[in-house]
């Protein structure tokens, strides 16, 4: 569904992104976790066709959304501005259906979006992306600067929408712990590359994923419910 | 008395002209972070081109002054492609690019337009007011200027294009990720730019005679009333014109005319310093 094969990205003279390969196919959850400086955010912006790279394919089936880090509303604008535009290129641009998914935003209709807490705020990103109609969400630092508590909540909106209408995800979080707990499979990004990939509950088990990520001494979560593990194997050698 | 009432009425009238080509700065620089330096190019040649369609063409005044502001809105498309068409073109350079338009454009209009000053009749007849001879002209000015700010504000909060507009001048990057194109949107502004630059000429012609170079004397009064409300407040814009126009018409009224603008300039500047010392004292 979402697909980037051999992709590098040049911001000038630095190369962000160095020969990644990723896919998400369809109605599936997948992370790409990495530290700050990874390349997380600039691969997700040549994913969402924001920025050109430089070589390798990307390969995008059905409708796409990018939420992007810091939420980016409109903040001069009404809650309901905000999520209308988010159907710019639609036809529907009427937010009812997303007050159905997101109920939580119906009351804030008329609020300005720049009046609005984080947590609110993260809900107005998602929900002017859902206006799209995607098949695909792209969610870049979900839980950024948000309460944990906000940031669950948001990630049971999105396990929801998952579930009730197929919606694929690609979540890029910093947060491994909340990456593992929501997606089935996730994707290890550091200096650009690709250095460890597989199922949640694999990477999970990683020791060296654990102590980079997790803590050492992190234990696999508990409280995972999403989908079972996959049978790709989790690896950390340097290639995707 | 009825001087004053005169000075101030035809302040309030050229004030509104002014909001109509400060409006233009705001309209271009809230989409694109462009300052236009061409903003009096578009309503010089507004004025020129309903002079031509009166005089040459023989049409209707209102036929003649709305071609005006139609070409007028043309040549901003047509600037603002040259501003801004090329990706990654800074709002610096963009502002240059439209200073060297403005002054080529000079070079067309004294070769169709000459290099007199030109003007025409506009809404014949006066009225009285508190013993006042009053031109008709200003209140058609003023009505007209009031309904096209108007009419922008409802363009922006109540069209989706006009939202979209203001998205971009909220936060460009989060509207190309929702997919409009802030390229397109800055053309738009620009053209928009263009008709109210047109608007402010083909109202202010018969007032005030334009000639080639008018364009730098309407783009300092625009910019300072659109500077008024920091280059993205439409009803600053209008505040800012207004104040500038009552000022300028009493100090030619009351002190002497070639002073007018240095010393309405230099009362602006003085509002605009003590509205800065404001802000900083409130934040």
């Amino acid at each position: 569904m979402l697909s980037a094969t051999d992709l590098v990205v040049r911001l000038g003279s630095v190369t962000a992104v160095d020969g990644v390969t990723l896919s998400v196919e369809r109605g599936e959850m997948v992370a790409l976790v990495g530290p700050n400086g990874a390349g997380k955010t600039t691969l997700v912006k040549a994913l969402a066709g924001l920025v050109r790279p430089a070589s390798g394919t990307i390969a995008v089936e059905g409708r796409l959304a990018y939420v992007p880090e810091g939420r980016h509303l409109f903040y001069d604008l009404s809650v309901e501005d905000n999520l209308s535009l988010g159907a710019w290129r639609g036809r529907d641009r009427n937010p009812k259906r997303i007050y159905e998914v997101l109920p939580g935003l119906a009351g804030l209709a008329r609020r300005r979006a720049g009046t609005l807490s984080g947590g609110q705020q993260q809900m107005v990103a998602v929900g002017r992306a859902l206006m799209a109609d995607p098949e695909i969400l792209m969610v870049d630092e979900l839980s950024l600067g948000l309460a944990p508590i906000v940031v669950s909540d948001l990630a049971d909106h999105l396990a929801s929408l998952h579930q009730r209408h197929g919606l694929a995800l690609l979540l890029i979080e910093q947060n491994a712990r909340l990456a593992f707990d929501l997606c089935s499979r996730a994707y290890v990004l550091e200096n650009g590359h690709i250095v460890a990939s597989g199922s949640s509950a694999e990477l999970e088990r990683s020791e060296q994923v654990r102590r980079a990520y997790l803590g050492v001494g992190s234990t696999p979560s508990k409280v995972r419910s999403r989908e079972g593990d996959s049978s790709e194997s989790a690896r950390r050698d340097g290639s995707a | 008395m009825s001087a004053l009432v005169e000075y101030l009425i035809s302040g309030v009238a050229i004030g509104c002209g002014f909001a109509l080509v400060g409006s233009g700065f705001v309209a271009i620089f809230r989409v694109t972070e462009v300052i236009n330096f061409a903003q009096g190019t578009f309503a010089v040649v507004a004025g020129f081109v309903a002079y031509s369609g009166l005089t040459s063409a023989g049409a209707p005044q209102g036929v003649a002054e709305a071609l005006g502001v139609l070409a007028a809105g043309a040549l901003g498309l047509a600037f603002g492609g040259a501003a801004i068409g090329r990706k990654h073109t800074s709002p610096l350079a963009s502002l240059v690019i439209t200073l060297g338009l403005a002054v080529t454009a000079y070079a067309g209009e004294i070769a169709i337009w000459g290099d007199q000053p030109i003007s025409f009749s506009g809404l014949q007849g006066d009225f009285v007011l508190a013993g006042a001879h009053l031109l008709r002209q200003y209140l058609l000015v003023i009505g007209v200027a009031l309904l096209v700010l108007l009419g922008l504000g409802v363009f922006f909060t109540r069209t989706y294009l006009g939202k979209g507009m203001t998205a971009c001048a909220s936060n460009r990057f989060a509207a190309e990720v929702v997919g409009i194109s802030v390229r397109r949107m800055g053309l738009l502004s620009f053209a928009l730019g263009g008709l109210l630059g047109g608007f402010a000429g083909v109202l202010l012609i018969p007032i005030q005679p334009l000639s080639f170079n008018s364009d730098i004397d309407l783009a300092i009064s625009g910019f300072a009333a659109a500077i008024f409300g920091g280059l993205r407040s439409f009803e600053m814009a209008l505040v800012g014109g207004l104040v500038l126009g009552v000022a300028e018409s009493l100090v030619g009224g009351y002190v002497q005319a070639s002073y007018e603008t240095v010393v309405a300039l230099g009362g602006m500047l003085l509002l605009m310093l003590w509205q800065a010392r404001r802000r900083v004292e409130l934040a």
